[in-house]
């Protein structure tokens, strides 16, 4: 069977690579591109921490094949920095110290800057609803929600 | 395991009509893929229908709205009329999963994936909706209620796709609402599901209803004697009271690790009331 | 609101502050490296067959069609390990015998549990290895399962293990039991103690296993070379302790196992044990190639170590006045397939947070056809504390005292002598019940079909083996080196004490955690140990440090040692000294080393002792929705006693983790097994821990009662938080509802059925 000859954009650089039917996005960004950021916590789109963003939008890439995203742009934990500045997401995080293990920083993170990108004022309880495909069991959400509060004052100017 | 994008109805229906193996449609991949990671299911062959215009369109229609199968739930609430009209609906499609699942799962994925626990299909149903099915042998429209047959069993022949869902015009003082019991807050399949949908004359009574069960059968339920509690009534709470009683009475749930038989049917005429208050307060609004 | 007792002063120039983790810029930006995100060149994947059957005997594994497959590399089974004899040693806080490890992780006669690995093949796709896997022929012959704790106990009940035979029982019974042992503390008497009693209240509880939850599943790479040096990147708690089962399990020398731990993505407990890892060794070794081995979410819940389910009876009598004069338990805990649950440290914890005179604690260790279990954070603590504190709060309310009023009239302080043995030095149950006594939580008035409800809880901590070096580089940086992979924030606090006693930036200081070759032993990450005993030991090392800057400059300056001090970052000379010479800082001294002896750095080896219990007293307010059960945790304070918070970021941290996973227990979490023995539940769909909008603010209070025994008066802080919840739930409910839930969880249709039977009664309050 011939692989599907695939190209997209991820962070913002044209890729190209092959995939067979049945991979995963999740599996094409890890094995083949080496982008170990985003991770597989259950392969079932009930964690969150494979979070990537689609032409802008927030989805599991362990529930998308590497073949759907033909012409598509990809984002992920991997580009969200520019440069040496941490996105203001990124340093709310550790300065609110809202992450322990760091294993679904990654998605977290994501989701919370496509929530950001589309509403940049929530509620705690609308960043809440937001984030609850992003499982976390080390923090209790508690410090998460902070620093996403924190972070979109700041990025609103406030 | 092969993998065809085809740009038409026409192209989507005939791949799927030949293939002798397992052939299944791809949408939003947010049930395909779990079940093809668990093993449940081994495709020889997906046929990805997004890039046909028709299932990825949400259009105005005869005063009501036709659309695609395969819109998602986050298109459907960002649509700058949708949510005003049916918000029963939208809100239903967007119910299922995560923000993330929001993002790519689809109305004809939730109706086609077969669970009775489907939280768009209630919705749909009392909204009104028709299931426009094309085929090998044309295209006819299918009231919604009439797909779902049993747990994974449709009532689609060989060869047929759900290209879009046809809602109606709304009539006045119509209101839908679509609410559902999880023990959580998000991230669950619903234990019982419950859309209202009714319409009001001048003088606020009741001149039309619909309601409809999820996850308290093998398949969605429409339920007349339901309806029938509210239609000349004002919605009162004698009238809820009748709800509730025929909301019960029509479950015929399963014990299974998501809730007891008597747990569904408490909360099924619970959720028929609380969603009959939300869909009237929106009836009196418009 | 995040609070303390204690504000730092001007004591401290790093410790109690909050700066940057070091490691945070790589955790934010996807560069920090998990179990499954090393490849090795040429590696092969690994996947296991597992036992479909709960219990069955294993009469032939026929793999030779596996092996035949184009593609697979290597099969393993029983076969490719040697038996091992019985013999215990600490796993954690548990204990586990090595006879029960080699069938733990390869099946040999039965298969014990539905999970249970019976093979492993390493293939050069993922593809190939699953279809080797359907290859495998096995011969079972099923067995009658048993998977309830009670039902396990009953005569008659089908028997996992015919050499089990109670241990603890006088005299030891003659036929084979699901029993392994039974444990008793007692002091005093408490039938004198009953007698005395204005009130006796008796329940019994039950919960169900609950799993760790770890969002990152278990993976490991591992490498062995022709030459048998075997190389193993794992996420684990602790890798000595996976290097000494691996070499134990393949019979190789300790020293050509070299492990490096990866970032761990959670634990709790769960990865203080093997799995993959031996069987990764064994396939790497027949293939001569890497193997690499993640397990999917299926196998983390079907094959990895829950925590036990329980049933539990507790007696508890007390005086008008809320003097408790005897207090009972009675404790059944499955351990899962093998011996071994935390039903020790159950009975220990029980009634640890009170001071009585009377107390008799029985326990029973019982094997069921699940996963063995394994620690989850103060192992058996919670199982135990959620019955008493439900008791404690029950007798409250027959006597009409305010529930914190009953707890302080009970509390442990210095010099209680605890049921489990030891007399209490300084610990801060007082200060936690005064703290939440005078909170605002406790005062502000509830809303309608809501209730509030507190609980205490207990957990011992432990120190043990520690290995820390500390090297002064020649640019006077250092390097910090530890081994006790960092879970949630230890680098920061090591490097926060290091630079505490050196006098010298935060930012000069760079923290790794080494791995098994570069120091000597260290005992795991759990345990609540880490900034405790690695603290400990990298205060040592750093006073080392110092002292050998201090002998340096001695010699530069031509002075004996003693007449040189090191202050405020600085090395210079004391008494009647001071003054003759320029005082030096470390990067001085640094630039020296050489021409005065050679490398300055600091090496401690330790078996940190005097770790100290850490209390905590909760508020938690519920509202319950009388149609549909429903419970929702409206706003809840954990307030505890960590000695002192060296990072109360991380410290507050631990109290809002431990309190969320504690909710997910009372509520909604549980494992759902059919009739047939199989789990029904494997994912996170069904299996429902908390998501964000589940959970309130989680508001704390770090009290701080310093432990004398600690350099910084660090107590260990992790586990205590996850003690109290299922209490401070309970009691909220009960307080809402009028019902008193003794089964855990907590789910809404098990909430309204029990409130119907009460409004039947007339004895529901919504």
């Amino acid at each position: 069977m011939a692989k599907h000859h695939v190209t997209a954009t991820v962070n913002g650089d044209a890729v190209e690579f092959l995939c067979e039917t049945q991979e995963t996005l999740l599996d094409v960004l890890r094995d083949q591109m080496g982008l170990t950021g985003t991770k597989e916590g259950c392969s079932t789109g009930d964690c969150g921490a494979c979070s990537v963003t689609i032409d802008g939008r927030l989805v599991c890439s362990c529930l998308m094949l590497g073949v759907e995203v033909n012409g598509k742009s990809i984002a992920t934990i991997e580009g969200m920095a520019h440069g040496d500045a941490l996105h203001p997401l990124q340093r709310k995080f550790i300065e609110h110290a809202a992450l322990q293990c760091g294993i679904c920083t990654p998605g977290v993170l994501v989701a919370a800057k496509a929530l950001l990108d589309k509403h940049p004022d929530p509620s705690e309880t609308e960043v809440r609803y937001w984030l609850a495909g992003n499982l976390c069991r080390c923090t209790g959400y508690d410090k998460i929600v902070r620093a996403v509060l924190d972070a979109a004052a700041e990025m609103r100017g406030a | 395991m092969r993998y065809e994008a085809p740009s038409s109805l026409d192209q989507a229906v005939a791949l799927l009509a030949k293939e002798s193996g397992d052939a299944r449609v791809l949408a939003g991949g947010t049930d395909l893929l779990v079940q093809m990671r668990t093993d449940i299911l081994d495709p020889v062959l997906l046929i990805d229908i997004k890039g046909i215009a028709e299932l990825r369109q949400i259009k105005e229609e005869a005063g009501g709205y036709r659309i695609g199968a395969a819109v998602t739930g986050a298109e459907l609430k960002e649509h700058p009329k949708l949510m005003a009209v049916w918000p029963g609906v939208v809100e239903a499609a967007n119910l299922i999963g995560s923000t993330q699942i929001q993002g790519r799962a689809t109305m004809g994925g939730n109706l086609c994936n077969g669970s009775p626990a489907a939280d768009s299909v209630p919705a749909l149903i009392v909204a009104g909706a028709k299931a426009s099915i094309v085929g090998p042998k044309g295209r006819r429209d299918v009231p919604v209620e009439d797909i779902m047959l049993a747990p994974r069993k449709l009532s689609l022949t060989k060869g047929e796709i759900v290209a879009s869902f046809v809602l109606p015009a709304k009539a006045p003082r119509t209101g839908d609402a679509y609410l559902r019991l999880i023990p959580r807050t998000e991230m669950d399949i619903a234990v019982v599901g419950c859309g209202v949908c009714l319409t009001l004359d001048g003088k606020g009574t009741c001149t039309a209803a619909r309601v409809s069960l999820g996850a308290v059968a093998a398949r969605p339920l429409l339920v007349a004697a339901a309806a029938a509690a509210l239609v000349g009534s004002t919605v009162d709470a004698a009238a809820l009271t009748k709800l509730d009683a025929a909301a019960r009475a029509a479950c015929q749930p399963i014990d299974d690790k998501r809730g007891t038989k008597e747990y569904r049917i408490k909360v099924a005429g619970v959720l028929a009331r609380r969603a009959a208050q939300i869909a009237l307060e929106r009836a009196r609004k418009g | 609101m995040q609070e303390k007792l204690k504000e730092p002063g001007s004591e401290f120039k790093w410790v109690g502050t909050r700066p940057d983790r070091p490691d945070g810029v790589d955790k934010v930006t996807g560069r920090a490296k998990f179990g499954a995100d090393l490849a090795m060149a040429g590696q092969l994947v690994g996947k296991v067959l597992r036992s479909p059957h709960p219990h069955a005997r294993i009469r032939s594994i026929d793999t030779s069609a596996a092996e035949k497959l184009a593609g697979v590399k290597a099969v393993v089974t029983a076969r490719d390990f040697k038996d091992q004899p019985s013999e215990f040693i600490p796993a954690g806080e548990m204990m586990i015998n090595y006879k029960d490890v080699v069938r733990s992780v390869m099946a040999r006669e039965k298969a014990l549990y539905e999970g249970h690995p019976i093979a492993a093949v390493a293939a050069t796709s993922a593809a190939i290895a699953k279809e080797a896997l359907k290859l495998i022929k096995v011969d079972y012959e099923v067995l009658p399962h048993v998977i309830d704790v009670v039902e396990a106990m009953q005569p008659g009940a089908p028997i996992l293990h015919e050499d089990m035979f109670t241990a603890g029982v006088d005299p030891a019974p003659k036929t084979a039991s699901n029993i392994a042992k039974r444990i008793e503390f007692i002091l005093g008497d408490v039938t004198a103690g009953f007698k005395q009693a204005d009130v006796i209240v008796e329940r019994s509880f039950t919960t169900q296993p609950v799993h760790q939850g770890y969002i990152e599943p278990h993976a490991v790479v591992a490498s062995v070379s022709e030459d048998g040096q075997a190389d193993v990147w794992v996420t684990t708690q602790g890798h000595w302790i996976v290097r000494a089962h691996c070499a134990r399990l393949l019979g190789w020398d300790v020293g050509k196992v070299r492990v490096t731990s990866s970032e761990i993505g959670g634990g709790f407990g769960g990865k203080t044990v093997v799995y993959l890892e031996p069987l990764a060794l064994a396939l790497s070794k027949k293939a001569r190639r890497p193997v690499k081995m993640v397990m999917t979410r299926e196998e983390v819940f079907r094959a990895s170590g829950p925590t036990s389910g329980a049933h539990v009876r507790v007696k508890i009598g007390a005086k008008k006045d809320g003097r408790i004069v005897a207090a009972e338990a009675e404790l059944k805990y499955q351990a899962g397939a093998f011996a071994g649950s935390p039903v020790q440290p159950g009975c220990m914890c029980a009634y640890a947070p009170y001071d009585l005179e009377n107390v008799k604690v029985v326990g029973y260790d019982v094997v069921t056809n699940r996963p063995k279990v394994a620690a989850y954070r103060a192992p058996g603590g919670p199982i135990s504390e959620y019955a008493v504190e439900s008791v404690i709060d029950e007798i409250a309310g027959k006597i009409g005292m305010d529930p914190i009023e009953l707890r302080l009239k009970n509390a442990a302080k210095q010099g209680t002598k605890a049921a489990y043995g030891p007399k209490f030095g300084p610990i801060g149950m007082i200060e936690t019940l005064e703290a939440a006594k005078a909170h605002a939580h406790w005062r502000t008035p509830l809303g309608k079909n809501q209730g509030r409800g507190v609980a205490s809880g207990f957990w011992f901590n432990i120190g043990g083996e520690t290995s820390v070096s500390l090297s002064l580089n020649e640019d006077g940086t250092l390097a910090l080196t530890a081994g006790t992979p960092d879970i949630g924030g230890l680098r920061a606090s090591l490097c926060m004490m290091a630079a505490e006693e050196l006098g010298v930036g935060m930012d000069k200081i760079r923290v790794q955690i080494g791995d098994t070759g570069q120091l000597g032993y260290n005992f795991l990450t759990g345990g609540s140990r880490a900034t405790f005993s690695s603290g400990m030991a990298t205060v040592e090392a750093a006073r080392e440090v110092m002292k050998e800057a201090c002998k340096r400059a001695a010699k530069l300056w031509e002075l004996p040692e003693d007449a040189v001090e090191y202050k405020d970052g600085t090395v210079r000379p004391a008494g009647p000294n001071a003054g003759k010479h320029n005082p030096m800082t470390l990067q001085e001294i640094a630039g020296i080393a050489g021409k005065t002896g050679g490398p300055i750095g600091g090496y401690s080896r330790i078996n940190a002792a005097g770790a100290a219990p850490s209390l905590a007293t909760h508020i938690c307010d519920v509202e319950v929705d009388p149609e549909t059960g429903k419970v929702s945790v409206v706003r809840y304070t954990a307030i505890q006693d960590a000695g002192r918070a060296i990072h109360p970021s991380y410290v507050e941290g631990q109290y809002q983790g431990g309190v969320a996973q504690g909710i997910g227990w009372a509520l909604n979490e549980e494992y759902i097994y059919g009739a047939d023995g199989r789990l029904q539940n494997p994912g996170f769909l069904d299996y429902r821990v908390p998501v964000a909008s589940d959970l309130p603010m989680i508001d704390t209070v770090i009290v701080e009662v310093p432990n004398p025994r600690h350099p910084y008066g660090v107590r260990g802080v992790g586990e205590t938080p996850i003690v109290p919840p299922m209490a401070a739930v309970a009691n909220a409910i009960a307080n809402a509802t009028g019902v008193r839930f003794t089964e855990l969880p907590m789910s809404p249709p098990k909430v309204l059925k029990a409130l119907d039977e009460a409004r039947a009664k007339g004895a529901a309050k919504i």
